[in-house]
């Protein structure tokens, strides 16, 4: 292909929602539910609303991207007829920062200070699933010591905990309970401070990498866990108070933003979305990774797929995680923090004073990489916000010679135009609350 | 007792070659089969699409592909997952650069919109009966598709103002 052709392809249209009078049938299906394998017939009773409004009954508005509610820099253009929504079109793309672009650039030891930032709220989760991939590729998945593994299961759960109580931070803070916003940052921190003791930083931590961990457990850290999951309980209960029972939120929440099993599924949607509308779906049970298969815990799933649900899918998502973590606990096996395999990881610190081949290895795997066996792996974990997955071509190199990130992020936020459909502009608040999109995973 | 072997039969799912890659199944159908191959797929079970991603195979042509499976520049990868039976499998379908086209499976997963349009974005191969093929990451007026492996990294210009030249 010429490059003049490969320019003229790149003015394939405009990405804004247009007007009912410039588009097609097709389109204007695709916007009012022919997504759903819908006839138009049923598609125009969702909702009970007028099939084809006048064009000048509507209006198209933006929401965002410099919007207080859109998390970040997610923009949505709505059609509206009077408060109603008709349509919506979510527009991405101004946090992109061309992240898979760069990891082509990154060999395998730094690729995880690249992943870790694309979903910053939960960073220990990026890095276990591109690590996870970048050994299957190596072929060391089963070899990795029992406490390296154990203390993986027991960042990710935590960081479920602090990505999960931000949330419901947000989710307060848009319905406009704001003292709600206070008290989920305030216990978020305290999680934080956990990882800052763990990896030295509260965010971004590359801690997790191929092979094993970057340290291991500092001192004392039993008591810290044990003072977060004593400390959670009887918070969660005291937002049970202020919220769950509370009949305002109820009556902001319940019954907005209805999305149904088929729906959920045939737009791949996944954790607490897909949970919502009453599938079991929680890759730690259903796909186990790590040790989850050794550990108890239930499956939180909702009834009506509303956004009352998806709140307190995550509300009890923290207790499941918290008896996971007393479980963690009580098993944490002694041993290696990571792999013992000259390919792959540095000789210890103390070595290099005293061998010249070991100062020559760590400086060959810090300056050139390691290399990896020529192949392609896809491997999915269960983030907070759904399946992130991750999928690694090598070319027998020391960088990946693709990786794509599956960001859960990026396919929930498309199931956003069905769940406003016919709703009030109002509850669109609310619903982009409830998806929990986080836009720097979005994005990429 | 003989020396003869019969030459085993290469694995085929719904009439495309099967390999595996670490473990996991890998079907490759040819781009006229793709949409048909998916279709009974999806009839098997495999109701979710996690994944469509595609790779870029410039600079590293020679790949290990199944017998009957000829390289080609692009490769549209999807990543299919089965909620019955807990399973997943990932379709592999080269698409050349001189017609850098392929059949959209919107009709058969709605949630490949998006993804559809970020493929077309990053490596500029259109998906016939795409609803609303445009870019999605980049700005819309933007040449080329970053992520082929002949655009280069930090290629924009940066032109600092007041600074003579």
């Amino acid at each position: 292909m010429t490059a003049v052709e490969n320019v003229r392809q790149t003015n394939e249209g405009a990405q804004e929602m247009r007007s009912r009078s410039e588009i097609g049938a097709r389109e204007l299906l695709r916007e009012v539910g022919a997504v759903l394998r819908m006839s138009e017939a049923e598609a125009a009773k969702l909702g009970q609303i007028p099939v084809d409004p006048d064009e000048d009954q509507t209006m198209i508005i933006n929401m965002g991207p410099q919007h207080p509610s859109t998390h970040g820099v997610l923009r949505l253009m709505l059609e509206l007829q009077g408060e109603t929504v008709l349509r919506c079109k979510p527009i991405i793309g101004y946090l992109h920062t061309g992240m898979e672009k760069t990891g082509e650039e990154l060999t395998f030891l730094q690729g995880g200070t690249n992943v870790t930032r694309m979903d910053y709220l939960s960073p220990l989760n990026n890095e276990l699933v591109f690590s996870m991939a970048v050994e299957k590729l190596l072929g060391i998945e089963n070899d990795i010591p029992e406490r390296a593994v154990w203390m993986r299961m027991l960042l990710s759960e935590l960081n479920r905990m602090s990505s999960h109580l931000l949330f419901l931070a947000t989710n307060g803070m848009d319905i406009g309970a704001v003292s709600m916003m206070l008290y989920g940052w305030r216990e978020r921190e305290e999680v934080l401070r956990f990882f800052q003791k763990v990896t030295g930083l509260r965010m971004n931590h590359n801690f997790i990498r191929p092979g094993g961990l970057a340290a291991d457990l500092p001192a004392g850290w039993r008591d810290d866990v044990l003072s977060i999951l004593e400390m959670l309980p009887p918070r969660l209960a005291e937002y049970d108070i202020l919220m769950t029972d509370q009949p305002i939120w109820r009556e902001r929440l319940q019954g907005v933003g209805v999305i149904t099993a088929d729906e959920a599924l045939a737009l791949g949607t996944s954790g607490p979305i897909l949970r919502s509308t009453g599938v079991a779906w929680d890759l730690r049970r259903d796909q186990p990774y790590l040790r989850y298969d050794q550990v108890e815990f239930d499956v939180i799933v909702g009834t009506y797929g509303d956004a009352f649900d998806r709140y307190a899918i995550r509300l009890n998502e923290i207790r499941e995680s918290i008896r996971i973590v007393y479980q963690i606990l009580d098993r944490m096996p002694l041993g290696d923090y990571r792999i013992q395999n000259k390919k792959v990881t540095p000789p210890p610190r103390a070595r290099i004073d005293e061998s010249m081949e070991a100062l020559i290895h760590h400086f060959k795997i810090f300056t050139e990489g390691f290399k990896v066996p020529e192949g392609e792996v896809y491997v999915g974990i269960e983030s907070p916000r759904g399946e992130i997955g991750c999928y690694i071509v090598s070319d027998g190199g020391p960088k990946p010679y693709r990786i794509h990130m599956r960001a859960p992020s990026f396919v929930n936020i498309q199931a956003l135009p069905h769940m406003m459909r016919g709703g009030l502009v109002a509850d669109a608040v609310a619903v982009i609350s409830s998806v929990d999109p986080v836009l720097g995973e979005v994005d990429r | 007792m003989t020396d003869v072997q019969e030459a085993p039969q290469p694995e085929t799912l719904h009439g495309s070659p099967v390999s595996y890659s670490r473990g996991q199944k890998v079907v490759h159908p040819s781009r006229a089969d793709y949409v048909k191959v998916l279709k009974k797929l999806l009839d098997d079970g495999f109701a979710m699409c996690s994944d469509l991603t595609a790779v870029d195979y410039l600079t590293h042509p020679g790949r290990e592909l199944p017998s009957g499976v000829d390289a080609e520049r692009f490769e549209v990868v999807l990543n299919l997952t089965s909620i019955a039976t807990r399973d997943r499998i990932r379709v592999r379908v080269q698409v050349p650069e001189s017609d850098a086209t392929i059949a959209s499976v919107f009709e058969l997963w709605p949630g490949t919109e998006a993804m559809e349009r970020e493929v077309f974005d990053m490596y500029g191969v259109s998906f016939d009966g795409h609803p609303d093929l445009t870019r999605i990451l980049m700005p819309e007026d933007w040449d080329g598709h970053p992520l082929r492996k002949d655009y280069s990294v930090g290629r924009i210009p940066v032109q600092f103002k007041g600074a003579n030249s």
